[in-house]
C-alpha cells in the first residue's frame, strides 16, 4: 500500500524547544521544552527549554503554544458509502490540519455502523489510510431507526469507543431506557443527539422572528430540552453513562447542570458552530449555516460560553459534517444540514479565547483531556509516557478563512471568508509530524 | 409609449423579490403606476409597446393559474414575448436542480423571470445565478411581492388611502406568504395590521413584524376598515392545525355574524383561490362589499407597473 503522506521525520527523536506548555489535565501553563521519543513523550518541563538531547531533530516553537493534540468525538465521514463527500483519508488530513489528533467518526454512513464486521472494515481502512488516530462510535441501534438494541457488547469488543444513535434521536422510550441499562453492563457510554422528532419534523431553522420572516418553518428549543429532560430521568432510574452530544440552548444547560448537582453520570458537548455563530448569520437563506441542532439567539450562544467557561460543558466538537455542492446549493429547506469544522476547529474557539470569555485551559480541556477521559483514552495531556499527540498552535497570527484551501473533501464551511486569529503550527500524531503549516502534506 | 413619466418613477431595484425593507416612496410609486395601467386595462386598446423586443419567461414550480395568467397578461399588454414554463415538481426531483434549471434559463436570454417555487428563498437564489430581472411570484410561505401590492391598489382605490386604516389579516398565517407580504407592505403605508387566527396557525414573533395578534375572530374584526381572508389548504383542516373544517368555520370563517364587528363600509378580501364554506360564506364572498373581483383586475395592472418599473433598469433602455 502506498502511504500519500511521508512523515517528515522518523518517529525518532524530537526535541520541541522554546515552546509554551499548555497541558489542562495537570494545570500546566509555563515557558518550557518536550521531548519526543519513538510514540510517546519521554520528558517536559522548563528544564528542556533551551536544551535538545544530541541527535533529536529539534522543532523551535518560537514561543508559541505546545499542547495535547485535540480529541475531536463527534466526526461525519461519508466512509464507506458517500466517500464523495469525505473519506478517512481525507477526514483525517482535515483533522492533522486542524491540529486535532484522534477523530471519533460517527455511524451514519452507508451502512450504517451497526455491525461488528462494519467497525473491523473502517477500522482497517483507518489503519490504511488516516494520518490521525481514528475511533469509531457505533450505533446503540440498528440502523440508528431507534427501534432495536445493537449489539452494544460485541461492538465493544471489536473496538467501539461509545454508542449513539448518530444524527437521530432514540424517539422510544423503552429503547433508550433499555439501550441505558444494558450499555452500563459495559460501562459503555450512550451519546445521545437531543431532538423531538415530532417537534422537528420539517423544521429547518431556530424558531422566532428571523425564522417567520424568512418564511421557513423552525424548531423550537424545547424540542432539544424535551428529550434532555427525558433522558435525565432515565439516566436517574438506570444510572446508564449518558452524555448529550451537542447541546445549543439555555435550557438545556440548566437541565445538565441540575443533573450535575445530582451525581448523575451525565455529561454534555457543544459544536463550535454553537459557541461562535447564531441564527443571524443565516442571513438570506445562506446554507452553509444550516446545521443540527439549528443555530440559536445570540442569548443562546452567550449561554453556551459561559457554560465551556465554568465548566458545565464538558466537550467542544466540531461536528464536521461534510456535504457537497449539490446537496448545499439548494433552497434553504431543501439543502442538507451539515458543515466542516476540523480545521477551524482551533481558530474558531480561540475566538472566545481572545474576547477574553474562556481561557486557554478551559478551551482545551473541553478538546483534550475531558473527551480522553470520558472515552477511555490515554491521549489528552501532556505527561511522561503519555502518546507523543501534540499540536502547536500560535495564537495570534491574524488571516483569513478561504475553503478553496481546505484539506477536506467538501468545504462546506460557515467560517468561509471570515476574519481568524491563530492557526495550528505543526500536528504531531504518535511521534510523527503529520502536518506543518507552509508545507505541502502531497508530497 | 410610456404610461407615466420616467422620472415620477422611485422605485429602482433590478429585482422584485421582497416587500420587506420597500419605502412607502417606492410602493406608492409602483401603485401610482399601476393605477394608470389599470385605467389603460379598460379602453379597447390594451396594448403598450414598452417591453417590445423583450423576453419574459413565467417559470412556476408550482401550480397556479391566476398569478400565472395575470402576468402573462400584463406582459404581453407591454409588448413582451412571453414564454410560460411550468416545472412539475416530480420533474426536478428527477435531477434537475433549482440552479441547473436557472442556468439553463439563463442561456435563453430572458430579460425578465417571473418565478413560482415551493420552498422559501428558491427565487432569491435563482436570482444570485441570472442576469435578467427576477420577480418573486410566490416563494413558500417567504413573500408573495405583487399580491400585496394588488391588495394596496384595491383598498387605495375603494377607500381612497391606505394609511390609518385598520386592516385584519384572517386565517392561516403560519403558511402564508400573502400574509407576510402584506404586513410588510400595510406597515409601509400606515395601514394598522391585526393578524386573526387560532394559535396553531400563528408563527414565532410574528407580531414583531408589525402587527397585532388576535385568535378571537369577533374581537380582531371590531372596527376592521378591511377583512383580508386567507386559504386554508385542504391538507391542514383535518385535525394536524384545525380539528375540523367544520370547527374552523365556527371560529374562523367570515360570515354576517362576524362581519358585522367590522364598520359597516368594511371590505371584504380573499386573494383566493376560495374555500366557500371552509374560510368565507358564500353569500360573503360576493356581497356588494366584495371586491374579490377587483383584485383579481388590480393583479395585471400590479404585475403591468412591476414590469415597466423592472424595464427601466434593464441594460440598453
Amino acid at each position: 500500500m502506498k502511504r500519500s503522506l511521508q512523515p517528515t521525520e522518523a518517529p525518532g527523536a524530537t526535541a520541541f524547544i522554546n515552546a509554551r506548555l499548555v497541558d489542562p489535565a495537570s494545570g500546566r501553563d509555563e515557558p518550557g521544552g518536550l521531548l519526543v521519543v519513538g510514540h510517546e513523550v519521554a520528558d517536559l518541563g522548563p528544564h528542556l527549554r533551551r536544551n535538545a538531547p544530541q541527535g533529536a531533530h529539534v522543532v523551535d516553537c518560537q514561543g508559541h503554544v505546545l499542547c495535547p493534540g485535540l480529541i475531536d468525538m463527534q466526526v461525519f465521514t461519508g466512509d464507506p458509502g458517500q466517500e464523495h463527500r469525505e473519506t478517512l483519508k481525507t477526514a483525517s488530513f482535515a483533522a492533522a490540519a486542524g491540529g486535532v489528533t484522534t477523530i471519533v467518526c460517527m455511524p451514519d454512513t452507508e451502512p450504517v455502523i451497526d455491525q461488528v464486521a462494519l467497525v473491523d472494515y473502517v477500522q482497517r481502512r483507518a489503519r490504511e489510510r488516516a494520518i490521525v488516530h481514528v475511533h469509531i462510535m457505533a450505533a446503540a441501534t440498528r440502523g440508528l431507526k431507534g427501534e432495536e438494541m445493537a449489539e452494544i457488547g460485541l461492538l465493544q469488543r471489536a473496538g467501539a469507543i461509545a454508542f449513539t444513535n448518530g444524527k437521530f434521536s432514540i424517539a422510544n422510550t423503552r429503547v433508550m431506557r433499555n439501550a441505558l441499562l444494558y450499555a452500563r453492563d459495559f460501562d459503555a457510554l450512550l451519546v445521545h443527539h437531543t431532538e423531538d422528532p415530532y417537534l422537528s419534523s420539517s423544521a429547518t431553522m431556530n424558531s422566532g422572528e428571523r425564522a417567520t420572516r424568512l418564511g421557513l418553518p423552525g424548531v423550537h428549543t424545547f424540542a432539544e430540552v424535551i428529550v434532555l429532560e427525558r433522558d435525565v430521568r432515565l439516566v436517574e432510574m438506570t444510572r446508564g453513562r449518558y452524555h448529550a452530544s451537542t447541546i445549543s440552548c439555555a435550557e438545556s444547560l440548566e437541565v445538565v447542570r441540575r443533573a450535575k448537582v445530582k451525581k448523575l453520570p451525565v455529561t454534555c458537548g457543544v459544536s463550535i458552530n454553537h459557541l461562535t455563530l447564531n441564527e443571524n448569520d443565516i442571513g438570506p437563506y445562506r446554507t452553509f449555516f444550516k446545521i443540527r441542532p439549528p443555530l440559536r439567539s445570540e442569548e443562546d450562544r452567550v449561554a453556551m460560553v459561559r457554560g465551556l467557561a465554568v465548566g458545565d460543558i464538558d466537550v467542544i466538537v466540531s461536528s464536521h459534517d461534510p456535504q457537497d455542492a449539490d446537496v448545499k446549493r439548494r433552497p434553504f429547506s431543501e439543502a442538507a444540514d451539515g458543515a466542516v469544522g476540523l480545521e477551524t476547529l482551533v481558530p474558531a474557539a480561540l475566538r472566545l479565547f481572545h474576547s477574553g470569555e474562556v481561557g486557554l485551559l478551559p478551551l482545551l480541556r473541553a478538546m483534550t483531556i475531558n473527551p480522553a477521559r470520558l472515552l477511555g483514552l490515554d491521549s489528552g495531556r501532556l505527561e511522561k509516557g503519555a502518546p507523543a499527540d501534540l499540536a502547536l498552535i500560535d495564537l495570534n497570527t491574524p488571516w483569513v478563512v478561504d475553503r478553496d484551501q481546505m484539506r477536506a473533501r467538501s468545504t462546506n464551511s460557515p467560517f468561509d471568508e471570515q476574519k481568524m486569529q491563530g492557526r495550528v503550527l505543526r500536528t504531531m500524531v504518535a511521534g510523527r509530524t503529520v502536518y506543518q503549516y507552509g508545507v505541502s502534506e502531497r508530497s | 409609449m410610456s404610461i407615466i413619466e420616467p422620472h415620477a418613477v422611485s422605485f429602482s431595484r433590478r429585482h422584485l423579490l421582497t416587500c420587506e425593507g420597500l419605502s412607502a416612496g417606492e410602493i406608492t410609486s409602483l401603485l401610482d403606476l399601476a393605477d394608470k395601467a389599470a385605467d389603460l386595462n379598460r379602453q379597447v386598446n390594451k396594448k403598450r409597446d414598452i417591453l417590445r423586443g423583450r423576453t419574459l419567461i413565467n417559470l412556476f414550480f408550482e401550480a397556479s393559474t391566476r398569478t400565472q395568467a395575470s402576468f402573462e397578461l400584463a406582459g404581453k399588454r407591454l409588448g413582451a414575448d412571453v414564454m410560460n414554463m411550468n416545472v412539475s415538481t416530480s420533474s426536478v426531483q428527477k435531477g434537475e436542480t433549482l440552479i441547473d434549471t436557472a442556468m439553463t434559463l439563463n442561456a435563453m436570454r430572458p430579460d425578465m423571470i417571473v418565478v413560482r417555487h415551493h420552498a422559501a428563498g428558491a427565487v432569491e437564489l435563482l436570482a444570485q445565478k441570472v442576469d435578467c430581472s427576477v420577480i418573486n411570484a410566490g416563494d413558500g410561505a417567504h413573500e408573495h411581492p405583487t399580491q400585496a401590492l394588488l391588495d394596496a391598489l384595491t383598498i387605495r382605490r375603494a377607500k381612497g388611502r391606505v394609511g390609518g386604516l385598520t386592516v385584519a389579516i384572517c386565517g392561516d398565517i403560519l403558511h402564508s406568504r400573502v400574509a407576510r407580504s402584506n404586513i410588510y407592505v400595510l406597515n409601509a403605508l400606515g395601514a394598522r395590521v391585526r393578524l386573526v387566527a387560532p394559535s396553531t396557525l400563528l408563527p414565532t414573533g410574528i407580531e414583531r413584524l408589525g402587527a397585532e395578534v388576535f385568535t378571537d375572530m369577533w374581537k380582531g374584526l371590531e372596527d376592521a376598515d378591511i377583512v383580508m381572508m386567507l386559504r386554508l389548504q385542504r391538507e391542514r383542516m383535518q385535525g394536524s392545525y384545525v380539528p375540523s373544517t367544520r370547527e374552523y368555520y365556527h371560529f374562523f370563517g367570515l360570515d354576517q355574524e362576524k362581519l358585522s364587528r367590522a364598520r359597516p363600509d368594511a371590505l371584504i378580501m380573499h386573494p383566493g383561490p376560495m374555500n366557500r364554506g371552509v374560510e368565507i360564506a358564500s353569500a360573503i364572498a360576493d356581497h356588494s362589499r366584495s371586491v374579490i373581483r377587483d383584485q383579481v383586475e388590480m393583479g395585471v395592472a400590479v404585475r403591468m407597473a412591476v414590469l415597466e418599473a423592472l424595464a427601466r433598469k434593464l441594460p440598453n433602455h
